[in-house]
Protein backbone atom coordinates (compact mmCIF):
# COMPACT_ATOMS: atom_id res chain seq x y z
CA UNK A 1 0.00 0.00 0.00
CA UNK A 2 1.44 3.26 -0.78
CA UNK A 3 0.38 6.94 1.32
CA UNK A 4 2.75 8.99 -0.76
CA UNK A 5 -0.02 11.47 -2.30
CA UNK A 6 -1.38 11.57 1.14
CA UNK A 7 1.78 12.47 2.58
CA UNK A 8 2.00 15.22 -0.10
CA UNK A 9 -0.97 17.00 0.98
CA UNK A 10 0.05 16.73 4.39
CA UNK A 11 3.50 18.33 3.54
CA UNK A 12 1.55 21.27 1.64
CA UNK A 13 -0.58 21.52 4.70
CA UNK A 14 2.24 22.21 6.91
CA UNK A 15 4.46 24.55 4.62
CA UNK A 16 0.82 26.82 4.58
CA UNK A 17 0.82 26.46 8.07
CA UNK A 18 4.58 27.63 8.56
CA UNK A 19 3.96 30.28 6.38
CA UNK A 20 0.98 31.72 8.45
CA UNK A 21 2.41 31.55 11.51
CA UNK A 22 5.86 32.94 10.35
CA UNK A 23 4.96 36.59 8.04
CA UNK A 24 4.35 39.29 9.06
CA UNK A 25 2.46 40.37 5.81
CA UNK A 26 -1.43 39.89 5.96
CA UNK A 27 -1.17 39.70 2.10
CA UNK A 28 1.24 36.94 2.02
CA UNK A 29 -0.79 34.99 5.29
CA UNK A 30 -3.41 35.38 2.58
CA UNK A 31 -1.34 33.38 0.44
CA UNK A 32 -0.54 31.04 2.80
CA UNK A 33 -4.07 30.19 3.62
CA UNK A 34 -4.45 29.71 -0.33
CA UNK A 35 -2.01 26.61 0.08
CA UNK A 36 -3.10 25.56 3.26
CA UNK A 37 -6.58 25.31 1.74
CA UNK A 38 -4.47 23.50 -1.49
CA UNK A 39 -3.77 20.81 0.17
CA UNK A 40 -7.21 19.61 0.33
CA UNK A 41 -7.46 19.15 -3.14
CA UNK A 42 -5.03 16.81 -3.30
CA UNK A 43 -6.48 14.92 -0.52
CA UNK A 44 -9.95 14.64 -2.02
CA UNK A 45 -8.08 14.06 -5.21
CA UNK A 46 -5.62 11.52 -3.75
CA UNK A 47 -8.90 10.07 -1.82
CA UNK A 48 -10.91 9.70 -4.45
CA UNK A 49 -8.36 7.74 -7.16
CA UNK A 50 -9.10 4.22 -8.41
CA UNK A 51 -5.99 2.24 -9.98
CA UNK A 52 -6.57 2.47 -13.76
CA UNK A 53 -9.47 4.18 -13.13
CA UNK A 54 -10.07 6.80 -15.94
CA UNK A 55 -11.94 10.47 -15.42
CA UNK A 56 -15.68 10.28 -15.18
CA UNK A 57 -16.39 11.73 -18.05
CA UNK A 58 -18.36 9.50 -20.52
CA UNK A 59 -18.70 11.28 -23.77
CA UNK A 60 -16.46 9.23 -25.94
CA UNK A 61 -16.16 6.10 -23.98
CA UNK A 62 -19.12 2.82 -24.60
CA UNK A 63 -20.36 1.14 -21.47
CA UNK A 64 -19.24 2.14 -17.88
CA UNK A 65 -15.75 1.53 -17.52
CA UNK A 66 -13.78 1.28 -14.00
CA UNK A 67 -13.81 5.61 -13.55
CA UNK A 68 -12.05 7.53 -10.58
CA UNK A 69 -14.85 8.68 -7.75
CA UNK A 70 -16.85 11.93 -8.75
CA UNK A 71 -18.23 12.64 -5.80
CA UNK A 72 -14.84 14.06 -4.19
CA UNK A 73 -13.70 15.58 -7.47
CA UNK A 74 -17.37 17.42 -7.28
CA UNK A 75 -16.06 18.20 -3.65
CA UNK A 76 -12.96 19.77 -4.90
CA UNK A 77 -14.94 22.41 -7.20
CA UNK A 78 -17.10 23.57 -4.22
CA UNK A 79 -13.35 24.05 -2.34
CA UNK A 80 -11.88 26.02 -4.98
CA UNK A 81 -14.86 28.40 -5.27
CA UNK A 82 -14.97 28.41 -1.49
CA UNK A 83 -11.17 29.52 -1.57
CA UNK A 84 -12.13 32.30 -4.07
CA UNK A 85 -14.74 33.99 -2.43
CA UNK A 86 -12.65 33.76 0.82
CA UNK A 87 -9.69 35.22 -0.47
CA UNK A 88 -11.61 38.20 -1.73
CA UNK A 89 -12.92 38.88 1.11
CA UNK A 90 -10.09 38.45 3.62
CA UNK A 91 -8.23 40.72 0.81
CA UNK A 92 -10.81 43.83 1.01
CA UNK A 93 -10.65 42.95 4.83
CA UNK A 94 -6.72 43.42 4.36
CA UNK A 95 -7.75 46.79 2.13
CA UNK A 96 -8.98 48.47 4.66
CA UNK A 97 -6.68 47.30 7.68
CA UNK A 98 -3.89 49.19 5.24
CA UNK A 99 -6.15 52.12 4.79
CA UNK A 100 -6.82 52.64 8.50
CA UNK A 101 -3.42 52.00 10.02
CA UNK A 102 -1.13 52.03 7.60
CA UNK A 103 0.89 49.21 7.99
CA UNK A 104 -0.39 44.70 7.04
CA UNK A 105 2.10 43.50 9.46
CA UNK A 106 -0.35 42.14 12.39
CA UNK A 107 1.71 42.07 15.20
CA UNK A 108 1.56 46.36 14.90
CA UNK A 109 -1.94 45.93 13.90
CA UNK A 110 -2.91 44.16 17.68
CA UNK A 111 -1.97 47.39 19.30
CA UNK A 112 -4.39 49.26 17.61
CA UNK A 113 -7.44 48.59 18.63
CA UNK A 114 -10.96 48.92 17.55
CA UNK B 1 6.25 37.67 21.69
CA UNK B 2 9.50 37.51 19.42
CA UNK B 3 9.32 35.43 16.29
CA UNK B 4 11.57 32.89 17.37
CA UNK B 5 9.51 32.06 20.33
CA UNK B 6 7.11 32.10 17.76
CA UNK B 7 8.56 29.53 15.73
CA UNK B 8 9.65 27.12 18.84
CA UNK B 9 5.77 26.89 19.48
CA UNK B 10 5.03 26.51 16.17
CA UNK B 11 7.52 23.41 15.67
CA UNK B 12 6.21 21.85 18.99
CA UNK B 13 2.20 22.04 17.65
CA UNK B 14 3.01 20.91 14.96
CA UNK B 15 4.93 17.88 16.03
CA UNK B 16 1.55 16.82 17.67
CA UNK B 17 -0.19 17.82 14.27
CA UNK B 18 2.26 15.48 12.46
CA UNK B 19 1.63 12.40 14.73
CA UNK B 20 -2.28 12.82 14.56
CA UNK B 21 -1.84 13.33 10.19
CA UNK B 22 0.00 10.14 10.20
CA UNK B 23 -1.43 8.20 12.14
CA UNK B 24 -4.76 9.26 10.67
CA UNK B 25 -3.58 8.78 6.99
CA UNK B 26 -1.73 4.85 7.96
CA UNK B 27 -5.73 4.04 8.65
CA UNK B 28 -6.55 5.12 5.02
CA UNK B 29 -7.11 2.47 2.23
CA UNK B 30 -4.32 3.28 0.44
CA UNK B 31 -3.72 5.25 -2.63
CA UNK B 32 -5.92 4.13 -5.36
CA UNK B 33 -7.60 1.82 -3.09
CA UNK B 34 -10.77 4.16 -2.83
CA UNK B 35 -13.36 1.56 -1.51
CA UNK B 36 -16.52 3.45 -2.05
CA UNK B 37 -19.73 3.16 -2.08
CA UNK B 38 -21.04 6.66 -3.56
CA UNK B 39 -18.82 7.59 -6.29
CA UNK B 40 -19.35 3.72 -7.85
CA UNK B 41 -22.41 3.63 -6.85
CA UNK B 42 -22.92 7.11 -8.82
CA UNK B 43 -21.06 5.86 -11.67
CA UNK B 44 -23.56 3.20 -12.14
CA UNK B 45 -26.50 5.00 -12.04
CA UNK B 46 -25.99 8.42 -13.49
CA UNK B 47 -25.71 8.73 -17.20
CA UNK B 48 -29.00 6.67 -17.30
CA UNK B 49 -30.95 8.41 -14.82
CA UNK B 50 -29.52 12.02 -16.29
CA UNK B 51 -28.30 11.62 -19.83
CA UNK B 52 -25.20 13.46 -18.35
CA UNK B 53 -21.88 12.32 -19.67
CA UNK B 54 -19.76 14.57 -17.42
CA UNK B 55 -20.72 12.90 -14.06
CA UNK B 56 -19.07 15.60 -11.78
CA UNK B 57 -21.44 17.90 -12.97
CA UNK B 58 -24.16 15.59 -12.41
CA UNK B 59 -23.06 15.08 -9.36
CA UNK B 60 -22.78 19.09 -8.72
CA UNK B 61 -26.06 19.68 -10.18
CA UNK B 62 -28.43 17.18 -9.16
CA UNK B 63 -27.15 14.86 -6.89
CA UNK B 64 -25.56 17.01 -4.95
CA UNK B 65 -27.47 20.03 -5.86
CA UNK B 66 -28.95 21.74 -2.80
CA UNK B 67 -24.96 21.28 -1.63
CA UNK B 68 -24.31 23.25 -4.42
CA UNK B 69 -26.66 25.95 -3.97
CA UNK B 70 -25.22 26.86 -0.71
CA UNK B 71 -21.71 26.94 -2.66
CA UNK B 72 -23.12 29.26 -5.34
CA UNK B 73 -24.49 31.51 -2.21
CA UNK B 74 -21.30 31.53 -0.63
CA UNK B 75 -19.77 33.27 -3.10
CA UNK B 76 -22.76 35.59 -3.70
CA UNK B 77 -22.54 36.56 0.11
CA UNK B 78 -18.52 36.91 -0.30
CA UNK B 79 -19.20 39.67 -2.68
CA UNK B 80 -21.77 41.37 -0.68
CA UNK B 81 -19.31 41.14 1.98
CA UNK B 82 -16.55 42.34 0.26
CA UNK B 83 -18.92 45.78 -1.54
CA UNK B 84 -19.82 46.73 2.32
CA UNK B 85 -15.93 45.95 3.80
CA UNK B 86 -15.02 48.46 0.71
CA UNK B 87 -17.55 51.19 0.84
CA UNK B 88 -16.70 54.48 1.32
CA UNK B 89 -15.18 55.81 4.79
CA UNK B 90 -15.06 58.61 6.50
CA UNK B 91 -12.31 60.77 5.53
CA UNK B 92 -12.22 59.18 2.02
CA UNK B 93 -13.81 60.77 -1.28
CA UNK B 94 -14.71 58.74 -4.43
CA UNK B 95 -15.23 60.69 -8.01
CA UNK B 96 -16.39 59.44 -11.36
CA UNK B 97 -13.78 57.63 -13.23
CA UNK B 98 -13.39 60.34 -15.78
CA UNK B 99 -12.73 62.67 -13.59
CA UNK B 100 -9.82 60.75 -11.54
CA UNK B 101 -8.52 59.93 -15.33
CA UNK B 102 -8.47 63.75 -16.40
CA UNK B 103 -5.30 64.01 -13.80
CA UNK B 104 -3.08 61.32 -14.63
CA UNK B 105 -1.09 60.84 -17.46
CA UNK B 106 -1.42 58.02 -19.91
CA UNK B 107 0.88 55.36 -19.07
CA UNK B 108 3.85 54.94 -21.76
CA UNK B 109 4.04 51.61 -24.20
CA UNK B 110 2.46 48.41 -23.44
CA UNK B 111 1.72 47.88 -26.91
CA UNK B 112 2.90 44.02 -26.62
CA UNK B 113 0.36 43.59 -23.15
CA UNK B 114 -2.71 45.58 -25.27
CA UNK B 115 -2.03 43.19 -28.35
CA UNK B 116 -2.15 40.33 -26.37
CA UNK B 117 -4.76 41.18 -23.81
CA UNK B 118 -7.03 42.25 -27.16
CA UNK B 119 -5.67 38.93 -29.12
CA UNK B 120 -7.41 36.81 -25.82
CA UNK B 121 -10.20 38.37 -25.40
CA UNK B 122 -12.40 36.82 -28.20
CA UNK B 123 -11.10 33.44 -27.05
CA UNK B 124 -11.52 33.85 -23.58
CA UNK B 125 -15.27 34.84 -23.60
CA UNK B 126 -15.72 31.87 -25.97
CA UNK B 127 -14.32 29.39 -23.74
CA UNK B 128 -16.15 30.74 -20.60
CA UNK B 129 -19.80 30.62 -22.41
CA UNK B 130 -18.45 27.21 -24.44
CA UNK B 131 -17.76 25.59 -20.67
CA UNK B 132 -20.64 26.84 -18.43
CA UNK B 133 -22.99 25.34 -21.53
CA UNK B 134 -21.13 21.90 -21.27
CA UNK B 135 -21.26 20.55 -18.03
CA UNK B 136 -23.29 17.79 -19.18
CA UNK B 137 -21.16 16.12 -21.68
CA UNK B 138 -17.46 17.91 -20.63
CA UNK B 139 -14.86 18.16 -18.10
CA UNK B 140 -16.80 22.32 -17.59
CA UNK B 141 -19.24 23.76 -15.93
CA UNK B 142 -20.93 26.59 -14.70
CA UNK B 143 -18.24 27.76 -12.25
CA UNK B 144 -15.14 27.17 -14.69
CA UNK B 145 -16.70 28.88 -17.35
CA UNK B 146 -17.96 31.82 -14.92
CA UNK B 147 -14.46 32.67 -14.23
CA UNK B 148 -12.66 32.40 -17.72
CA UNK B 149 -16.04 34.60 -18.97
CA UNK B 150 -14.84 36.86 -15.89
CA UNK B 151 -11.07 36.98 -17.18
CA UNK B 152 -12.67 38.18 -20.42
CA UNK B 153 -13.50 41.18 -18.77
CA UNK B 154 -10.39 41.39 -16.92
CA UNK B 155 -8.57 41.29 -20.54
CA UNK B 156 -10.58 44.62 -21.45
CA UNK B 157 -9.47 46.41 -18.55
CA UNK B 158 -5.39 44.95 -19.00
CA UNK B 159 -5.65 46.25 -22.53
CA UNK B 160 -7.67 49.05 -22.23
CA UNK B 161 -8.25 51.24 -19.07
CA UNK B 162 -10.68 51.49 -16.40
CA UNK B 163 -12.63 53.58 -17.99
CA UNK B 164 -13.68 51.00 -20.92
CA UNK B 165 -14.00 47.83 -18.24
CA UNK B 166 -16.21 49.81 -15.94
CA UNK B 167 -18.68 50.83 -19.45
CA UNK B 168 -18.69 47.48 -20.32
CA UNK B 169 -19.69 46.11 -16.85
CA UNK B 170 -21.74 48.63 -15.63
CA UNK B 171 -22.48 47.86 -11.52
CA UNK B 172 -26.07 47.58 -12.23
CA UNK B 173 -26.18 45.05 -15.02
CA UNK B 174 -23.50 42.95 -12.97
CA UNK B 175 -25.90 43.20 -10.04
CA UNK B 176 -28.55 41.71 -12.01
CA UNK B 177 -26.53 39.17 -13.84
CA UNK B 178 -25.23 37.61 -10.15
CA UNK B 179 -28.88 37.98 -8.62
CA UNK B 180 -30.53 35.92 -11.85
CA UNK B 181 -27.31 33.19 -11.74
CA UNK B 182 -27.92 32.65 -8.05
CA UNK B 183 -31.74 33.40 -7.72
CA UNK B 184 -32.37 31.56 -10.47
CA UNK B 185 -30.29 28.05 -9.57
CA UNK B 186 -32.41 28.50 -6.36
CA UNK B 187 -35.90 29.08 -8.15
CA UNK B 188 -35.25 25.93 -10.25
CA UNK B 189 -35.15 23.86 -7.22
CA UNK B 190 -38.46 25.85 -6.00
CA UNK B 191 -39.86 25.00 -9.06
CA UNK B 192 -39.43 21.31 -8.15
CA UNK B 193 -41.54 21.35 -5.01
CA UNK B 194 -44.28 23.70 -7.13
CA UNK B 195 -44.56 20.76 -9.76
CA UNK B 196 -45.14 18.27 -6.57
CA UNK B 197 -41.48 16.87 -6.92
CA UNK B 198 -38.73 16.67 -4.56
CA UNK B 199 -36.10 19.94 -4.37
CA UNK B 200 -34.07 20.52 -7.12
CA UNK B 201 -35.57 17.34 -9.18
CA UNK B 202 -34.73 17.18 -12.72
CA UNK B 203 -37.69 17.76 -14.46
CA UNK B 204 -37.31 18.98 -17.48
CA UNK B 205 -36.76 16.81 -20.83
CA UNK B 206 -33.58 14.73 -20.20
CA UNK B 207 -33.10 14.36 -24.17
CA UNK B 208 -32.23 11.19 -25.84
CA UNK B 209 -28.97 10.80 -26.46
CA UNK B 210 -26.81 10.40 -23.81
CA UNK B 211 -23.83 13.37 -24.07
CA UNK B 212 -25.43 15.65 -26.78
CA UNK B 213 -25.62 19.18 -25.41
CA UNK B 214 -29.22 19.04 -24.90
CA UNK B 215 -29.62 16.15 -22.77
CA UNK B 216 -29.30 16.08 -19.11
CA UNK B 217 -32.33 18.66 -18.24
CA UNK B 218 -31.84 20.77 -15.25
CA UNK B 219 -28.25 19.77 -14.88
CA UNK B 220 -27.38 22.47 -18.03
CA UNK B 221 -29.63 24.66 -17.12
CA UNK B 222 -27.65 24.93 -13.88
CA UNK B 223 -24.98 25.05 -15.14
CA UNK B 224 -25.77 27.90 -17.52
CA UNK B 225 -27.15 30.33 -14.35
CA UNK B 226 -24.46 29.44 -12.65
CA UNK B 227 -21.80 30.27 -15.07
CA UNK B 228 -24.00 33.98 -15.55
CA UNK B 229 -23.88 34.01 -11.58
CA UNK B 230 -20.21 33.67 -11.33
CA UNK B 231 -18.83 35.53 -13.95
CA UNK B 232 -20.44 38.41 -12.98
CA UNK B 233 -19.38 37.77 -8.82
CA UNK B 234 -15.71 37.74 -10.33
CA UNK B 235 -16.34 41.01 -12.88
CA UNK B 236 -17.89 42.46 -9.55
CA UNK B 237 -14.90 41.54 -7.29
CA UNK B 238 -12.28 42.64 -9.84
CA UNK B 239 -14.18 45.78 -9.95
CA UNK B 240 -14.41 46.50 -6.54
CA UNK B 241 -10.57 45.88 -5.91
CA UNK B 242 -10.09 48.20 -8.98
CA UNK B 243 -12.02 50.99 -7.41
CA UNK B 244 -10.16 51.08 -4.73
CA UNK B 245 -6.71 51.89 -6.53
CA UNK B 246 -8.23 53.72 -9.02
CA UNK B 247 -11.37 55.86 -7.79
CA UNK B 248 -11.23 56.11 -3.93
CA UNK B 249 -8.81 58.45 -2.48
CA UNK B 250 -8.36 60.07 0.60
CA UNK B 251 -9.17 63.20 1.87
CA UNK B 252 -12.72 65.69 0.96
CA UNK B 253 -16.27 64.65 1.94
Amino acid sequence: MTYFPYLVAAWILACGLYGLVTNRDLIHQIICLIVVQSSTYVMLLATGYVTGGIAPYFSDVPGSPKAVDPVVQALALTDVVVEAAVTALLASFAIQAHKRFGTLDPQDLAEFKG
Amino acid sequence: MTPGQRRVIFLVAMAGLAAFVIWGITGLPGFGRYPGPYGPAILKVAEGQTNATGIVSAVNFEYRGIDTVGEEFILFTAVVGMTVVLRKLRGERQRPAIEEARERAQPAGGTGVRAAALAFTGPAALIGWWLATHAQTNPSGGFQGGVVLATAFLLVYLGGEFLTFRRLSPVDITDAAEAIGAGGFAAVGVTAIAAGLPYMDNYLPLGKVPGAVSSAGTIALISFLVGIGVAAAFVQIAGELLEQTMLVREGGG
